[in-house]
């Protein structure tokens, strides 16, 4: 611990803590920018600039430790006139279109000139005039609108190891934007959206289109179903003013409906049938060693993307299984139609997702039109439905909560807690081991799976056999999972492990790219929360003992991996290229 | 193989062809004794010595004649280069102002010769180290020269240099920060070129001194005769075992390497300058860590500059005591300063510490071309500041300069006379700095554009008086919060002539004149009737057609059509175009 003093206030904290955290312990706020809560400080703003008695120069608090016996100064009239010029600088580079603008009211530029009273421009305007950049389809880059924090460089780089963004030019033509100026689409970005999960201002933000879905909900000729992923439950609160990581499954069903949806799913069911297919698939590679392993799961579209990407030699240990949503998809134009007598080519299928590359996923292969028409028709993330319940005039807090459409929205616990990071993996397991022994697992036999560890490496037995299993969230931390496998593979040697979970983002799906902004650790372990509450309350807990996932394979699919479910169910991967120009 | 050699310049003209005819007569003069074997002529471009006509040096015997005829020749071979005397009539009476410690070897030597720099005592400090020394000795006599960093900072070598030897790693390295960006700054080029050698001694000193094996030299690629030359060098020190495994016999290894810059001027800052080695995109980060506990690839790092370096065999070789006599209290040794502007003799220089500014400009420079007034000095480059010339008694040192506003720098020195505006030359420092800017921090990116486009409002006539206050807030805001010396040191030169010379922004604002006649928006093209031939050259040359009139009646400019481009005065042989 060291001491020193903030303001006249003694402050100890432990060595290495920064001037800005010390100064938060006290209660005192340095006004900030660029820096975020989790991120390491790009120290790009300047405005937490603070003075410390013995040194001319002013430094910054996001990134100075502090020192024991330091005096500091957090606030006086220099150093908040200093504040407010970069604030009036930053704005004079800025369009300031707020009311257009897709961060309003949400905005942490917005927010700061809110908070220091910035009522004129006595600066010259500059405009950068640089395009937007949609060409993905999942996330809208406006340079125009960025304040250069580097927060999704850094995301991109560091966190996700995808280096889709970097910085281009110098001085006030400097932008982001892939490496030699090319579009998103064309560069490496696996559209995980955390660039704009994590982006002050409007200048990254998810593809709108709530209008799609509108003009669809006021066509008569189409019948919209809905589907909600897991994770969407536990954060749409955020935009209501609920507690962090409420669970508002009843809520969101009933509003969807007063959308004008005239069946609501739920991604979760999908989930189970998901395990239902992938346990099976794991049994007959680890048991009958039909297949390579590991098997790695493949529920995530920029985990998919990004192993097709970097990793191409790993596709056949990827696990053919598609993913929950595109599962329900599939199932509500042909297994829901058929029962209801509805022409597949009338069904508009919306997911609801906490993610942005759910929006490139539907059309990311053949097999997503494995019904004869477009499976899942256009994907909203959560930000998206948040602004529609808004705008459609639905008093959200004061809904009362609602059920699903049962045969496609009924889901055990090993569905709902998919949303977060080791959920599929603890899902699958509660259900291999039955496919392995026979036998039920009690629920929390493989809690050791959860939480925010980047890697989590464990060993489980079944019948006497060790499974050696895997999870990592955050495509950073994926590389050394991969290198440690193909490491062992090209040594001939056994493989670490059986099994291996990835999630692209930090966290897993409550973390995702399409969820509120301002995401941080705090926030994705409250939504993680808000799924094991509900497993824990729920007396299903194991997919396999899903009534209607039952009912779907004694009348549909038959059996897990027959016939109708590898037309259905399954995919396939091919090799992308890194650039494609 | 020549034994004795013979420096030449006419110090009354720039260039080297004025040489001519006194080199072939003293040819002539050395055949008839038989020497022209033994002894070398050589025309070299700079002596340090200015308006003395043809200057003779005799380097081994430390003579310097000056104003030398052509009959003196005769005279030069027979008594001094023959018999060794002295002609007293032809030595230069005048107190040497110049002191040559970095640049001691460049043009004595071939650069490209190991051989000759050891002749030079090359060298020999590092064996005195590598012998003599431990580490901490090493940095004991550089803490007793009192030796400063001269890339800009001064900071002191030695606690840069201790600060790394104290942090406990398996790897350290030295940098030689030889990205010199300064406009019209050629200093470090100049030592890189001609003495690459000494810069390689230092660096494997600096390399014993803090434990690093490995050394490199961050050199700008439009520096390719600098880059070719320090290979060589590199490639001799190695063939010679002075670099590589086991140098000079003792357990000591290191290594050098060169990398390119791509000539950035924020690479110059040292947490960039590690970036770009690395291979990333060369913008600063925050201190701390500083590169001395986590430098390159995360390992302790000293980044010492070109000059810097090329001090350290010098003062190990003569000791740190002798090194420490020269200069003031605080700021000892030399300083290479690259003189530019209004003065008679531009170029290189080196002097000692606290010599005056009136020395530099009037003795060594020779005063103001056409003996104008002298209005100030600017120095330190694009982050200095200007000093008006009532400061002319001001000692040269560190401390003095940030005193009266600007720095030291890496050594730019400008003259500037009454026909230079201090606005436009604070603006064209300025842009220079918006335009080097790497666009990382916000104070920076948008403040110093900002700060240009109200200077382009005052030059071109739009400025307003509370534009200077806005100078100011963001020269604060830039001062204070600017991530890193790029930026904080950019508004220098515009608060350092806001300071010394308001009256000329005041002018430029509300009168809308330029005093300097400088700043072409700000001036008025008259046709001086008295003056005037009605030769029409005027009208020809104007692009607008804002001069009318004929050979009877005269000519008039009309201000409204005329767009001040200056072709009418430039054309006129009889000066009757006026410009105020």
């Amino acid at each position: 611990m060291i001491s020193a003093t903030i303001n006249g206030q003694i402050v100890n904290v432990a060595k290495g803590t920064t001037i800005l955290n010390a100064a938060k312990k006290i209660n005192i706020n340095i006004p900030t920018l660029c820096k975020h809560l989790d991120l390491d400080a790009t120290a790009a703003c300047g405005i937490c600039i603070v003075k410390i008695k013995g040194t001319k120069k002013m430094l910054r608090s996001c990134c100075t430790p502090l020192e024991k016996g330091m005096e500091i100064i957090t606030h006086d009239n220099q150093l908040q006139e200093i504040r407010r010029t970069i604030i009036e600088l930053i704005l004079s580079n800025h369009p300031n279109d707020c009311l257009e603008c897709g961060r309003n009211n949400n905005c942490e530029l917005q927010k700061l000139a809110a908070d220091f009273g910035i009522r004129e421009q006595p600066f010259k305007r500059f405009l950068r005039q640089i395009p937007k950049d949609d060409s993905t389809k999942t996330i809208v880059i406006d340079p125009q609108k960025c304040i250069l924090c580097g927060r999704c460089v850094q995301v991109c780089q560091e966190m996700q190891n995808v280096w889709a963004l970097s910085f281009l030019e110098r001085g006030l033509e400097t932008r982001i934007s892939p490496a030699g100026d090319i579009n998103l689409a064309d560069s490496p970005c696996v559209r995980c959206g955390q660039c704009s999960a994590h982006c002050p201002t409007g200048a990254i933000t998810e593809y709108d289109q709530t209008k799609r879905v509108w003009q669809a909900l006021y066509d008569t000729d189409k019948y919209c179903v809905v589907q909600i992923a897991p994770a969407v439950r536990v954060a749409i609160g955020e935009a209501f003013g609920f507690p962090d990581g409420t669970n508002l499954t009843g809520k969101l069903y009933a509003a969807l409906r007063k959308l004008g949806f005239k069946a609501i799913f739920d991604t979760s069911f999908g989930a189970d049938v998901t395990i239902m297919e992938e346990a099976s698939e794991f049994t007959q590679r680890f048991v009958n060693k039909k297949g390579k392993l590991p098997m790695i799961t493949t529920c995530c579209p920029s985990w998919v993307d990004f192993m097709e990407k970097f990793y191409p030699d790993m596709i056949e240990h990827f696990s053919s299984v598609k993913s929950p949503h595109e599962i329900v998809g599939v199932l509500s134009k042909t297994y829901y139609a058929k029962i209801n007598k509805l022409d597949p080519k009338k069904v508009t299928m919306i997911s609801i997702m906490p993610c942005t590359s759910k929006k490139y996923e539907i059309t990311r292969s053949q097999e997503m039109f494995a019904s004869g028409v477009q499976d899942i028709d256009v994907v909203l993330t959560t930000r998206e439905l948040a602004r529609m319940i808004k705008q459609a005039g639905i008093d959200f807090a004061n809904l009362s909560e609602e059920e699903p459409d049962h045969i496609l929205g009924d889901y055990t616990g090993a569905g709902v807690i998919f949303g977060a990071t080791g959920g599929v993996m603890e899902a699958a397991l509660r259900t291999a081991h039955y496919f392995i022994t026979g036998k039920n697992v009690n629920k929390l036999e493989f809690e050791n799976v959860r939480g925010l560890k980047g890697i989590k490496e464990t060993e489980i037995e079944i019948k006497g056999i060790k499974i050696r299993i895997a999870v990592a969230h955050g495509l950073g931390n994926v590389e050394l999972v991969l290198k440690k496998i193909q490491a062992a593979l090209k040594a001939g040697k056994e493989p670490p492990y059986h099994f291996v979970e990835v999630m692209a983002c930090l966290g897993g799906c409550v973390g995702g790219g399409g969820q509120p902004y301002g995401v941080t650790d705090q926030l994705r372990l409250a939504r993680a929360r808000g799924l094991y509450t509900e497993d824990d309350k729920k007396e299903l807990y194991l997919s396999h003992d899903n009534p209607y996932v039952k009912k779907l394979y004694k009348d549909f699919l038959k059996e897990p991996l027959g016939k109708v479910s590898h037309e259905l169910l399954h995919t396939h991967y091919k090799p992308r290229p890194l650039y494609r120009k | 193989m020549y034994k004795k050699t013979v420096f030449i310049k006419d110090t009354n003209f720039q260039g080297l062809g004025q040489t001519k005819e006194l080199y072939n007569k003293f040819l002539e003069a050395l055949r008839k004794k038989n020497l022209q074997d033994k002894i070398q002529i050589v025309r070299v471009a700079d002596m340090g010595v200015y308006s003395k006509g043809f200057v003779v040096r005799i380097p081994d015997e430390g003579i310097l004649y000056c104003n030398v005829k052509i009959e003196d020749l005769k005279n030069i071979v027979s008594k001094t280069l023959v018999n060794g005397q002295i002609i007293k009539g032809l030595q230069c009476d005048r107190v040497e102002k110049q002191l040559r410690i970095v640049l001691r070897n460049c043009g004595v030597i071939d650069p490209e010769s190991i051989l000759d720099y050891v002749d030079c005592d090359g060298y020999q400090g590092l064996k005195k180290v590598l012998l003599d020394l431990d580490p901490l000795g090493v940095i004991n006599q550089i803490k007793l020269s009192g030796l400063r960093g001269r890339g800009g900072g001064g900071f002191p070598t030695w606690m840069k240099w201790n600060f790394a030897q104290k942090t406990q790693a398996d790897e350290k390295y030295i940098i030689c920060n030889a990205d010199e960006g300064d406009p019209g700054a050629y200093m470090d080029r100049s030592v890189l070129e001609g003495d690459p050698h000494s810069v390689i001694e230092g660096m494997i000193i600096g390399g014993y001194a803090i434990g690093a094996r490995k050394g490199y030299f961050y050199i700008r690629a439009e520096y390719p005769l600098a880059i070719e030359r320090i290979q060589n060098a590199i490639n001799q020190a190695r063939d010679y075992g002075l670099l590589g495994q086991n140098i000079l016999g003792t357990d000591f290894n290191f290594d050098l390497e060169i990398r390119l810059g791509a000539g950035a001027f924020v690479c110059g800052e040292e947490t960039a300058l590690i970036a770009s080695i690395e291979g990333k995109r060369g913008t600063p980060s925050p201190r701390p860590p500083y590169p001395s506990v986590k430098g390159l690839w995360g390992k302790p790092t000293v980044i010492n500059n070109v000059e810097t370096l090329a001090n350290i065999p010098y003062i190990l070789l003569k000791g740190p005591k002798f090194f420490a006599k020269i200069g003031t209290k605080d700021s000892k040794g030399t300083k290479v300063f690259s003189l530019t502007g209004k003065v008679k003799n531009s170029g290189l220089i080196e002097v000692p510490m606290g010599i005056t500014l009136k020395d530099i400009v009037y003795d060594i420079g020779g005063g103001l071309i056409d003996n104008k007034q002298l209005k100030a000095i600017q120095t330190g480059g694009p982050s200095g500041g200007v000093i008006p010339a009532k400061y002319i008694d001001t000692p040269v040192d560190y401390d003095n300069l940030s005193k009266l506003g600007s720095i030291m720098g890496s050594g730019g020195m400008i003259v500037i006379d009454q026909t230079d505006c201090v606005v436009d030359i604070a603006k064209f420092y300025l842009k220079f700095c918006v335009d080097e800017s790497c666009g990382k921090c916000a104070p920076c990116r948008i403040g110093g554009s900002q700060m240009l486009d109200i200077l382009i409002n005052i030059t071109e006539g739009r400025g307003k008086l509370e534009d200077i206050d806005k100078l100011k807030r963001i020269s604060t805001a830039m001062q204070k919060a600017s991530l890193c010396g790029l930026g904080q040191t950019a508004p220098n030169p515009v608060i350092s002539t806001l300071t010394y010379f308001f009256d000329e922004y005041k002018e430029h604002i509300e009168n809308k004149k330029c005093p300097a006649h400088k700043c072409q928006e700000l001036l008025d093209y008259k046709v001086i009737e008295e003056k005037c031939k009605r030769c029409g050259g005027c009208v020809r040359v104007c692009p607008t057609g804002a001069i009318s009139g004929n050979r009877e009646d005269g000519y008039k400019i009309d201000l409204v059509k005329c767009i001040k481009c200056g072709k009418c005065f430039e054309v006129c042989r009889f000066a009757a175009i006026s410009k105020e």
